[in-house]
This record gives structure tokens, C-alpha cells and sequence, in this order.
């Protein structure tokens, strides 16, 4: 079993210094609080957190020796599977690297429908965190609302890509197919009463005595820590340093898009509460620009020996077939290179790193997830707190643990 | 950014990018320790001496590159040297991003950690050491973390069946 020798708490049970009485506990790896397979050993003085070892990798599945096993294309359904809550910011990063690597023009259209799903996948993603995180603090009704609101998105994600979870949507020079006809009207009426569920959430939430002293204060995380445990998206912003990847670093026309990045000076709990819902209120403000400035043109770029040609043009025309058929059977080769792409996912910062030989397989894929990083503030943060803590911790800092161990 | 031209080879580098923060601080620091480098698809990329990352490390620490984003390695098997480690170095002044290249040999391949300089890359580092078997000198805890503890073999590796062995 992973790691059942070979932990640094059960090898020296006792910190250095430290009175005989610590305890050696073992939370997980099916505790429900740490969403996921995440095993901690800890070291505990009674009720007080002396040390944390995370112990992980019970979800590896190898998918990067995977992806240097597929064409380009085939790579995509592997990148949903990493972190099931927001499939299309893995779909995004991983076909924004391989375009960058042909040096490929994506349509107006693909871009800007690409940042409404990547927004419509943050709020997904967010609704799921804020659902179980009040749910571990023992605020149970909160889930089945915002699970009402992740299941219209989940609606909405099956009418685009015929998928609600693993959704595929994203090519590499576009999207797989035009939006259905209803879908941008849908998306509006989805937002149109979104703001006020927000509204809902924070009432039963932030002037909750119970929930608030649970979180204020518990977990902080300094702006220092922080950047030295590598720790980003909204816990690093928590803790007042101001970078968002899609304001500073913009990629797939983002820079298009007026929205404001959430900041918080305290870094406890109570800041990453507040700072993600203040970014599920901006995902609606930059899904209502997308709406109402969508682009009209193709959503494929014209590169008819990488992107499929339409399935009419493939029956009708000798050309599409031909294109059609060496795509399926061969792939497509990539000039030789390496290119690393980083974009804003709803947990941090999330970089795909592809390495090509110039063949049609990647040399090798690489994914720098941001749970996995953040997860290693887990110490610092509980570090000298009550073991309930913890809980409030692993809930505030949003990990998944698909991601982690890949 | 990606629209400047590709350049590549270390004097074309040091040429064309002689003000660019990071070149800057390499070479003033120890011009010998950059052995290679390029900037292509609006990437800039410096090789450095294997036995010099961590300093290497400290130096664009200093020069503002304040943020550790990412370590891996890829396996140029059977070329030599074998192993490549790519470090993503991030700015959060200057809104850019760097990659660090070293270059290791095959045979009992190590470097030097980089973990007293960014505590983050501690599971990079044993992440790579899980994978690719490459040792980093000086790293507090370098167990697996990926694999179980007695698995045999290093899965990353281009000589490891896909499939695993059977």
C-alpha cells in the first residue's frame, strides 16, 4: 500500500522537543472531508495539529506515460479525467499548448465561447467546493442548493458537448461543433437569476454565527508562505497578492473582457470563502460580455490537416475525406519544440507543459495542477490548531484529488 | 511577446535579449554557468550547468522571478546527456515566465535541490525522483510519492513499457 512504510511522522512518531503524549493519527484516505483519496498522518498533542503529512497518490492512473502512448487529438478525453470538476479549463490548457506549439489562429467565435464555458466551469467548479465545504463545517442545506444551480450548468454542458461531466468540447484549432441554437439564450437565462443564488448562498452562509466562527481566523497563510509553497488561485489572492492569469497573462482573448480579481489581506479561511464567491459574481459578469459581444464566424480554424472538416464537406468532397481519414488513422505531426501553457483554473494556477519531436504523438505531456502544489500549505496552514481546523482548512483550499496524483 | 522573432544558440540569445531581466542577472552572476539557450514561440529558455541550478535558481529569484510554477523532466532516451529537467519560473512583477534547463547524465543522474530556495518544488522534486529516478542532493524528504514505496522501476522512463511490466 502507498506509503504504509516510509512516513516521516510514523518513523519519528515524536517531534523534537515534544512531551511523550502526541498521538499518531491517520485521517483517510475515505476520511468524507478530504474529498477524494487523501490520506493524512498526523501528529496530535491532544486536540492541537503538531504535524501534517499528506499522503498521496492513491488515484494514479499514469496519464501522462498515457498521453505519449495517443496522437495529439486522443490526448483531450484524458485531460477531462484529471479533474472532473472542471473538464473544460483542462481541455482549454491542454489544446491552448498544442496551438501554440503549431502556432495555430483560433476564430474569433472558438475563443470567446471557450472563455463563457471556461467561466460557466468555474462556476460549476465553485458550487461543488461551496456546497461540501459548507457541508464539512455542518452546514448540510447548502449543497442541495447549489447543487440545484450545478446541475443547469451540468444541463447546459450536455446540450454543447452531449457530455455533463467528461466533456471533450475543445479541439485543437476550435470547438468539436457549433453550439446548439438555444444554447446562448439558455446561458442567459441561467445568469439572469444566477447573481441572486449567489445572494442566497451568502445568506444562509456569511451572517451564520456557527459557520463564521468555524473559518475566521482558522488557516491563515501569509502572502510569503504562500508564493514560497507555491500556492495559487483564489487561497493565494486570499492572502493578498494580486495575480490572476487571465487578467496579467491573458490567453484565448481574455484581454477582451472587463471583470475585477478578488483580493483579501487576511489569508485565513474566511478570505478564500469570500474571495470565491466574489469570483463566481465576476464569472457572470464576463459570461453576460461574452454573450452580448459574441463573434459571428466559424468556430475551426482553417487548417484542414489538423481540425476535421465538417461531415457534409467529408461525403461531398474527395479533399475533406482524404484529410478526414489520414487525421483518424495517422494524426497529425506537430513541429518539433516545447511550449508551456498556463491559464487561470477555478483552483489556480494550471500549466500544460508539451514537448514535441516533431512526430504525431507528444514526446511528453506534462500538468502542473494546482492542488497539487497548494496541498502542500496544508502544514503551515493547521500547523498548531485544533484537529477540527483541519477540516475548515482542506475544505477552503479546493483541492481535487484527481488531479494530484494524475 | 510571441510575436518577437525565434532565436536560437546561446550567443544569439545573449545578443538580441542582452536587457531582459533574467539574461541579465544569469550573466552577471556567472556567465559560464549558462550553457545554452533560446527563445522560441515566445519562450525563453536558459540551459544551465548541472551542478549550478540552485544558484542559478537564487540568482532569478533575485532578479524578480519570484514564483516557483513548475518542475518536470523529459527522457531523450537513448540520446546523451538523457534526462532533461524543465523549471517554470514565473514573475509576478514582470507578468512572465522563464524556463531553467538543465541537462543530466545517464548514469547515477542528480542534481541539487532547489527546495531551500522555493519550499514549493518539494513534491516537483520528489514527483521527478518518483518517475524518472533522478536524485536531488539536499532534499529534506525524497521518498516516492506517486508510487508505492517498493515498486520497482521508474515509470516515466521511455524504456518502461507503457502498458507496465507484465
Amino acid at each position: 500500500m502507498a506509503g504504509s512504510v516510509g512516513t516521516p511522522i510514523l518513523e519519528a512518531p515524536v517531534a523534537e522537543g515534544a512531551s511523550d503524549q502526541h498521538l499518531v493519527l491517520n485521517m483517510g484516505p475515505q476520511h468524507p472531508s478530504t474529498h477524494g483519496v487523501l490520506r493524512l498522518v498526523l501528529e496530535i498533542d491532544g486536540e492541537i495539529v503538531i504535524r501534517v503529512y499528506p499522503e498521496i497518490g492513491y488515484l494514479h492512473t499514469g496519464i501522462e506515460k498515457t498521453c505519449e502512448a495517443k496522437f495529439y487529438q486522443q490526448v483531450i478525453p484524458l485531460t477531462d479525467r484529471i479533474d472532473y470538476l472542471s473538464p473544460m479549463a483542462n481541455n482549454l490548457c491542454y489544446c491552448l499548448a498544442v496551438e501554440k506549439l503549431l502556432e495555430l489562429e483560433i476564430p474569433a467565435k472558438a475563443q470567446w465561447t471557450r472563455v463563457l464555458l471556461a467561466e460557466l466551469t468555474r462556476l460549476n467548479s465553485h458550487l461543488v467546493w461551496l456546497g461540501t465545504h459548507a457541508m464539512d463545517i455542518g452546514a448540510l442545506t447548502v449543497f442541495l442548493y447549489t447543487f440545484r444551480e450545478r446541475e443547469e450548468i451540468l444541463r447546459l454542458f450536455e446540450a454543447v458537448a452531449g457530455q455533463r461531466m467528461m466533456t471533450s468540447y475543445f479541439r485543437i484549432g476550435g470547438l468539436s461543433m457549433e453550439p446548439p441554437l438555444d444554447f446562448f439564450p439558455r446561458v442567459q437565462a441561467f445568469i439572469q437569476t444566477f447573481p441572486e443564488k449567489i445572494d442566497e448562498y451568502s445568506n444562509l452562509l456569511t451572517g451564520n454565527p456557527i459557520f463564521v466562527n468555524r473559518l475566521k481566523g482558522v488557516g491563515p497563510l501569509s502572502a510569503a508562505d504562500a508564493i514560497a509553497l507555491g500556492v495559487t488561485g483564489p487561497p493565494l489572492r486570499a492572502s493578498g497578492v494580486d495575480i490572476d492569469l487571465r487578467r496579467d497573462m491573458p490567453y484565448s482573448s481574455y484581454e477582451k473582457f472587463q471583470f475585477k480579481v478578488p483580493i483579501s489581506t487576511a489569508g485565513d479561511t474566511w478570505a478564500r470563502y469570500l474571495v470565491r464567491l466574489d469570483e463566481m459574481r465576476e464569472s457572470v459578469k464576463i459570461i453576460q460580455q461574452a454573450l452580448d459581444g459574441m463573434p459571428e464566424g466559424p468556430i475551426k480554424a482553417d487548417a484542414p490537416k489538423i481540425v476535421l472538416p465538417d461531415r457534409e464537406k467529408m461525403k461531398t468532397q474527395m479533399e475533406a475525406l482524404i484529410h478526414h481519414f489520414k487525421i483518424v488513422t495517422e494524426g497529425f505531426a506537430v513541429p518539433a519544440g516545447e511550449v508551456y501553457q498556463g491559464i487561470e483554473s477555478p483552483r489556480g494556477q494550471m500549466g500544460y507543459y508539451v514537448v514535441s519531436d516533431g512526430t504525431a504523438k507528444p514526446y511528453r505531456v506534462h500538468m502542473r495542477n494546482p492542488s497539487f502544489a497548494t496541498l502542500q500549505a496544508v502544514e503551515t496552514m493547521a500547523k498548531g490548531r485544533l484537529l477540527a481546523d483541519l477540516v475548515a482548512v482542506i475544505g477552503s483550499i479546493d483541492i481535487v484529488l484527481g488531479e494530484i496524483d494524475r | 511577446m510571441s510575436d518577437s522573432k525565434a532565436l536560437f544558440g546561446r550567443v544569439a540569445v545573449v545578443d538580441g535579449m542582452s536587457e531582459h531581466p533574467a539574461v541579465e542577472a544569469i550573466l552577471a552572476w556567472n556567465p559560464d554557468a549558462l550553457t545554452d539557450a533560446k527563445f522560441d514561440r515566445g519562450e525563453l529558455t536558459l540551459t544551465i550547468a548541472p551542478d549550478e541550478i540552485r544558484a542559478a535558481a537564487q540568482t532569478v529569484q533575485a532578479a524578480g522571478y519570484n514564483f516557483f510554477e513548475d518542475l518536470t523532466a523529459v527522457d531523450w532516451f537513448p540520446a546523451s546527456p538523457r534526462f532533461q529537467l524543465s523549471y517554470h519560473i514565473l514573475s509576478h512583477g514582470y507578468k512572465e515566465r522563464i524556463r531553467l534547463r538543465v541537462m543530466v547524465e545517464e548514469a547515477e543522474p542528480a542534481v541539487e535541490s532547489i527546495t531551500t530556495v522555493w519550499p514549493a518544488a518539494n513534491y516537483y522534486e520528489r514527483e521527478v525522483f518518483d518517475l524518472f529516478g533522478i536524485r536531488f542532493e539536499g532534499h529534506p524528504n525524497l521518498r516516492r510519492i506517486m508510487m508505492p514505496d517498493d515498486w520497482k522501476g521508474h515509470p516515466l522512463r521511455k524504456d518502461y513499457p507503457v502498458e507496465g511490466y507484465r
